[in-house]
């Protein structure tokens, strides 16, 4: 008779559905996983040592490159982080605007979570209709940063600057008829608060079109339920958060437990998942992106009627105004200081974190009173969850590998850091 | 002082007793030390004690304070900070431990009471060269297959020791010894307190 061997092998680090460049070694019997061993740090760029050698603001864009996918989440983080260490008072006008981002921001990263499992588990028209949608909230970012990706926007002390007043349109060029520019201007002709809200109005509706795709799907069910169930004890052994933790049937999220920025303010609910599985993880992640536009939503009637500064005008902290500079010599002096040498932070530590689309994501910070940090630390969700990778996939199929990767959204910008 | 870090810190101090090393609250956070050889015996009655009930490891990470204040300080080089949540109490702590030896910083570890720790020791070992004994897999994790050296350290420079080329004549890629000279834009600064502020001066 045959001798019967496991077989090794390798998945990554250049494969379409690793997400990225995860190196995941199997060791498979037939066609089931007895061992799954991811080998991470493909992607890592050391950010934390870089970080130590930046000023406090030069450190800043650097988070925005941790996870790529939600972008702005990963500044609110650091800024939190730096600011109870500065112990400044940030304004409120300035948190509703983080708030109503960081919700922008969830969905962007959901809507990629959904395109990419969905496309994972071959459902490929998902990854089309979310991207629809995300077209727009990358107009968002554009619009108030200049970037579409790595916008900067949050500063510690508040954001940059305000909202602006109009949404860049479209114009007419050899590609794109007037006829054409008008349509895709239609809801650009107010201010950029017009176009955040006429977004809201639209986006339950596209949320019903992923859900009538997925929800009742007979190959997606196929594909998700009882598959990568962990019970609520392993959840939390393993550091699960966020959506992974949510869908065990943990309620804990946060926004509601630890309520950061103005959360508390808000009205929005918790979605909890029942079995533990990738398909109850998926119904609790499209709740959420229902629960973040009503938030957006809240944020943008605030917003309307609230004008006022938005960020902090302690000049040790946050530049003064251009005007301010170029008239006063002691604006100047803090101006030439600021962007020269950088803030200085007290002597201290501090651990800050919020509820990031993946889970908390925190930003553990030593200062020894320079003006760089001594040490960071970013405590990235996607690290815990692909970690508990081996505990997943034991016992499943190859195939369900795939599955157990889209429901945790790895991204590795934050995993190798 | 919130009435839950004063509950908090009571409940540690009730059943730690003696072998808290140190207990400070600063900026709304609770940060207790002990010392290496209570750290597993602490890190199991902060996972076991209900009136406790630190269900998660948030994040473990080393800290390297050799150049803390521009060498001002003193003390042990090494240290692992965990950073704890009770999602029962909904409360958090950070738990500082220093490694006794400088040249050879053991800790104990604890991934049989958190599995999520497994990752973070490792990562710990990889960039500062923390061992962490009963570790199952102590393997690197973030740097290259057959690095040498531990890159958070703080006399390890920040453009590494080796670079990597292909090489046409050998047909393979090599290593030799970093071509970029060291630079720094920005000066690190620690300046005296208030500074530029003479009235808050004292």
């Amino acid at each position: 008779m045959a001798e019967i061997r496991n077989y090794t092998m390798n998945f990554g680090p250049q494969h379409p559905a690793a997400h990225g460049v995860l190196r995941l070694v199997l060791e498979l019997d037939g066609e089931v996983i007895m061992r799954a061993d991811p080998h991470i740090g493909l992607l890592h760029r050391a950010t934390e040592k870089l970080a130590e050698t930046k000023t406090w603001i030069q450190a800043l864009p650097y988070m925005d490159r941790l996870d790529y996918m939600s972008m702005m989440s990963n500044e609110h983080a650091y800024c939190l982080a730096v600011e109870r260490l500065l112990g400044v008072e940030v304004p409120v006008r300035a948190q509703y605007i983080r708030v109503m981002f960081d919700e922008i921001t969830r969905l962007l990263n959901h809507l990629l979570w959904i395109g990419a499992h969905g496309l994972d588990c071959g459902a490929m028209t998902m990854f089309i209709y979310a991207f629809r949608e995300r077209e727009d909230l990358f107009d968002m970012y554009e619009a108030v940063s200049g970037a579409r990706m790595h916008a900067a926007y949050y500063r510690p002390g508040g954001v940059y600057r305000d909202l602006p007043d109009s949404m860049p349109r479209y114009e007419v060029t050899r590609y794109r008829s007037a006829a054409a520019a008008k349509k895709s201007n239609q809801n650009r002709e107010g201010s950029f608060l017009d176009f955040v809200e006429d977004f809201t109005r639209r986006f339950p509706k596209a949320v019903d079109e992923y859900e009538t795709l997925l929800t009742d799907n007979r190959i997606w069910k196929q594909r998700t339920v009882g598959i990568g169930v962990i019970s609520p004890e392993t959840a939390l052994n393993l550091g699960f958060t966020g959506a992974m933790l949510r869908g065990s049937g943990i309620e804990w999220d946060l926004r509601k437990k630890q309520p950061y920025a103005v959360y508390d303010r808000l009205d929005f609910d918790i979605p909890v998942g029942v079995g533990g599985d990738c398909y109850d993880r998926y119904l609790v992640r499209v709740e959420e992106m229902r629960q973040s536009n009503r938030i957006i939503s809240q944020c943008v009637k605030w917003l309307r009627e609230n004008p006022g500064p938005v960020i902090t005008d302690d000049h040790k902290i946050a530049p003064p105004s251009r005007v301010q500079m170029k008239s006063n010599m002691e604006e100047l002096i803090h101006h030439f200081k600021l962007f020269t040498e950088g803030m200085h932070v007290p002597e201290g530590e501090a651990y800050a974190a919020i509820e990031h689309p993946k889970g908390e994501f925190g930003i553990y910070v030593i200062s020894d009173g320079a003006n760089k940090p001594y040490r960071l630390k970013i405590r990235a969700p996607g690290f815990a969850h692909l970690s508990s990778m081996g505990h997943m996939a034991k016992g499943h199929m190859l195939a369900d590998a795939v599955a157990i990767i889209g429901t945790m959204d790895i991204v590795f910008g934050e995993i190798d850091r | 002082m919130s009435a839950k870090i004063q509950q908090l810190k009571s409940a540690i101090e009730s059943t730690l007793g003696g072998k808290v090393a140190g207990l400070k609250e600063a900026l709304g956070e609770l940060v207790l030390e002990v010392t290496a050889q209570d750290y597993p015996a602490v890190a199991k009655a902060l996972h076991d004690t209900p009136s406790l009930g630190f269900e998660q490891l948030i994040d473990l990470c080393g800290v390297d304070y050799s150049e803390y204040g521009e060498g001002t300080r003193s003390g042990p080089r090494f240290a692992v900070v965990v950073q704890l949540l009770s999602v029962r109490h909904n409360w958090r702590l950070r738990l500082r431990v220093f490694a006794d030896d400088d040249e050879f910083p053991v800790v104990e570890s604890v991934t049989g009471i958190w599995s999520s720790a497994a990752w973070y020791e490792r990562e710990a070992f990889d960039l500062y060269g923390i061992m962490f004994s009963g570790h199952a897999d102590l393997r690197r994790i973030l740097t290259d297959y057959g690095f040498v050296g531990h890159p958070f350290r703080k006399d390890f420079p920040i453009s590494g020791n080796v670079e990597m080329r292909y090489d046409p004549e050998q047909r393979r890629v090599i290593y030799e010894p970093v071509s970029i000279e060291p630079r720094e834009v920005t000066p690190r600064i620690i300046r005296e307190q208030a500074y530029g502020e003479p009235d808050k001066r004292t």
